[in-house]
């Protein structure tokens, strides 16, 4: 996926003259994950911009370079590190364009990646994604592999909003064939990663993947699970959710932020309002504990996993 | 450099600076008359700070300012029709009823917008900077703000970065005595507030901010220091901000009567002074002090006469 996103910035920077990366890490060094690779080496350091360590600044700096004309990436090392650029995010790029009544457009874009089950514990592990769907103006977009990563970048620099693109460092690593043309991914549509007619699993990020294992664990036994990806979480594909929910009549939502008031309470109202009448049961939540993040083992009673999702879906089928 | 401006720019100047005084004043009475809700934040005594510094700015330079920018907003040539609509929350209000009297923009007119998070705009204006010296256009941005705002981390993070860059960026604090209700001696414990500078290497330097030619000076200076791609510098205008932080805001200044000496130090009779002793004559003062009123007035009167934005347009211009 690390591959992916640096292809996605580099395409985008190849075709628009006036995209900026700013940053601490990503010049020579190529970031603290090697998403920028290359990127200094080839585009120099006006527009890659090893920057000192200031999130709140630096994300004030890219509304600026935004509102100017110059779409701008900002790298927040760690997903955790957002809450100190949350003033220029939330109340600054997320309403500008609102404010000045449509005067200006900031084409922002904040990189961030998730980075839990290391061992960092309680500020390096977090998944914030609903403190920021929680801010009308921005979108909220969480890829789940490489290829959507690319495409979903891809059309986030383009469509020229403020944006909080959140990246997985689980999935880095993982590989995939990668689309090498143009091929933007439209905001806001979810993504059938596996069909079923059971019960319908609505996940994204770095829950998609132990989701589908489940669903091929239960399959073995006749239980036929449709897993969603949502990709974006604001703007939400709620018709989507219903669809599924309406084919199958049973939603589980599995994420691996904390439980309450985590995205999931929201796509489980969309479900609500939307498929009621189709629902066969209780809508199940496979969430992280309601827990600052230990270090160590313990880790392991907060997180989510496979079983989990599985446990749920049998709760859900019972 | 500095030298002493034609009579002819004080009159100007002047004039500008009764708009201001102007536009101030049917802002406090409109709102006391509940023409809008929400507060309004009067820069009634500051105003020689925008007028000077604007005079050192081209058209295509740009300017972020606070919610205390109403003088601002009219400085870099907004019309104040479109601003007082704005106040009242009118379609015609210069961004279409949305923003209100704490965010005002004219990108137009190079005025980037007044931000109503204390010192929040420091750093967005960098970034405005930042992009000019990508592009090499030769634009400079000026940013004011507060003294409380100097208080802030984004401030101290955008003195370092800009600094680093070299970014063609003018940094004017109104030090006003007071934020909110804090005088500033018991939040800053330094004499001047220019006096930052030093430890982040960029000029620092302290004038009367109620005499526009000091501020202008000054500006320009730094402004021309800019524009050669030598980078940012702070400026610190000494002034009074005579009413309370708001309209709403309650209580009392800790010293009343140290705040209120300050009318004394009002800017507009000591331009009167300036300008009588360089041989203005009372009748063009008054064609001027007349002119600003009637602007004004007929602002206020657009205003309301001019229509509330449908309801059904509140959902417009969230995204692009």
């Amino acid at each position: 996926m690390a591959e992916a996103i640096n292809e996605a910035i580099r395409h985008e920077m190849r075709r628009n003259k006036d995209i900026v990366l700013l940053g601490q890490d990503i010049g020579a060094y190529g970031g603290s994950f090697g998403v920028y690779k290359g990127l200094y080496d080839e585009f120099g350091p006006d527009r890659v911009r090893d920057g000192p360590l200031c999130e709140a600044s630096t994300a004030g700096w890219g509304v600026g370079l935004a509102i100017s004309g110059m779409p701008t990436i900002v790298e927040i090392e760690f997903l955790d590190f957002l809450t100190l650029a949350s003033d220029a995010i939330c109340n600054q790029a997320a309403k500008m364009r609102y404010f000045f009544g449509g005067q200006v457009s900031v084409p922002l874009i904040l990189r961030a990646p998730i980075v839990n089950r290391l061992g960092l514990g309680a500020q390096h592990s977090q998944s914030l994604e609903a403190w920021m769907m929680h801010t009308p103006g921005l979108h909220v977009i969480v890829p789940s592999n490489a290829a959507d990563a690319k495409g979903l970048l891809i059309a986030a620099i383009r469509d020229g909003n403020p944006t909080v693109f959140i990246e997985h460092v689980r999935l880095y690593a993982a590989k995939m064939p990668v689309e090498e043309e143009d091929h933007p991914i439209p905001l806001g549509k979810l993504r059938v990663a596996r069909e079923g007619t059971d019960a319908t699993i609505a996940t994204y990020s770095g829950m998609v993947k132990p989701s589908l294992e489940a669903a091929a664990k239960l399959a073995a036994e006749g239980i036929e699970c449709e897993v969603l990806d949502l990709r974006t979480l604001a703007p939400l594909d709620r018709e989507g959710i219903c669809a599924s929910v309406r084919k199958t009549g049973r939603l589980i939502v599995a994420h691996e932020a904390v439980k309450t008031a985590g995205a999931g309470a929201e796509i489980a109202q969309s479900a609500m309002e939307g498929a009621f009448d189709y629902l066969q049961a209780p809508i199940q939540r496979v969430a992280a504990r309601d827990l600052p993040i230990p270090t160590g083992k313990l880790q392991d009673s907060v997180f989510p996993g496979a079983a989990d999702v599985e446990a749920a879906v049998r709760t859900a089928m019972a | 450099m500095t030298t002493e401006p034609e009579l002819k720019t004080l009159l100007g100047w002047y004039g500008q600076m009764w708009t201001i005084r102007y536009f101030e004043d049917n802002a406090i009475a409109s709102f006391r008359q509940g023409l809008f809700t929400g507060s309004t934040h009067p820069c009634i005594g500051q105003e020689a700070i925008a007028v000077g510094a604007a005079a050192a700015l081209e058209p295509a330079d740009q300017v972020l300012a606070t919610y205390r920018g109403h003088g601002h907003a009219i400085a870099k040539g907004l019309e104040p029709r479109s601003l007082m609509a704005e106040l009242l929350c009118k379609e015609t209000g210069c961004c279409g009823g949305r923003g209100g009297s704490m965010h005002l923009c004219g990108v137009d007119k190079g005025f980037m917008g007044t931000n109503a998070i204390v010192a929040a705009h420091i750093p967005i204006a960098a970034g405005v900077a930042l992009a000019n010296q990508l592009k090499r256009n030769g634009r400079v941005v000026v940013v004011f703000f507060g003294d409380g705002a100097t208080c802030e981390g984004a401030f101290f993070e955008t003195l370092n970065m800009a600094v680093l860059w070299k970014i063609p960026l003018v940094l004017v604090c109104e030090n006003n005595g007071f934020a909110i209700s804090v005088p500033t001696r018991t939040a800053i414990p330094i004499e001047n507030i220019s006096q930052r500078a030093d430890g982040f290497g960029l000029p620092g330097v302290t004038v009367d901010g109620n005499d526009p030619a000091l501020v202008h000076g000054a500006v320009a200076e730094a402004v021309a220091r800019a524009r050669r791609g030598e980078g940012p510098t702070l400026i610190e205008c000494k002034t009074v901000r005579w009413e309370r932080h708001s309209a709403i805001s309650a209580g009392k200044y800790a010293n009343e009567e140290e705040a209120m000496k300050w009318k004394k130090a009002d800017p507009i009779p000591r331009l009167e002074k300036v300008l009588l002793a360089r041989g203005a004559t009372e009748a063009q003062l008054q064609a001027l002090r007349e002119k600003a009123k009637a602007v004004n007035d007929e602002a206020l009167a657009f205003a309301i006469a001019s229509e509330s934005p449908k309801p059904a347009t509140v959902g417009d211009f969230v995204y692009a």
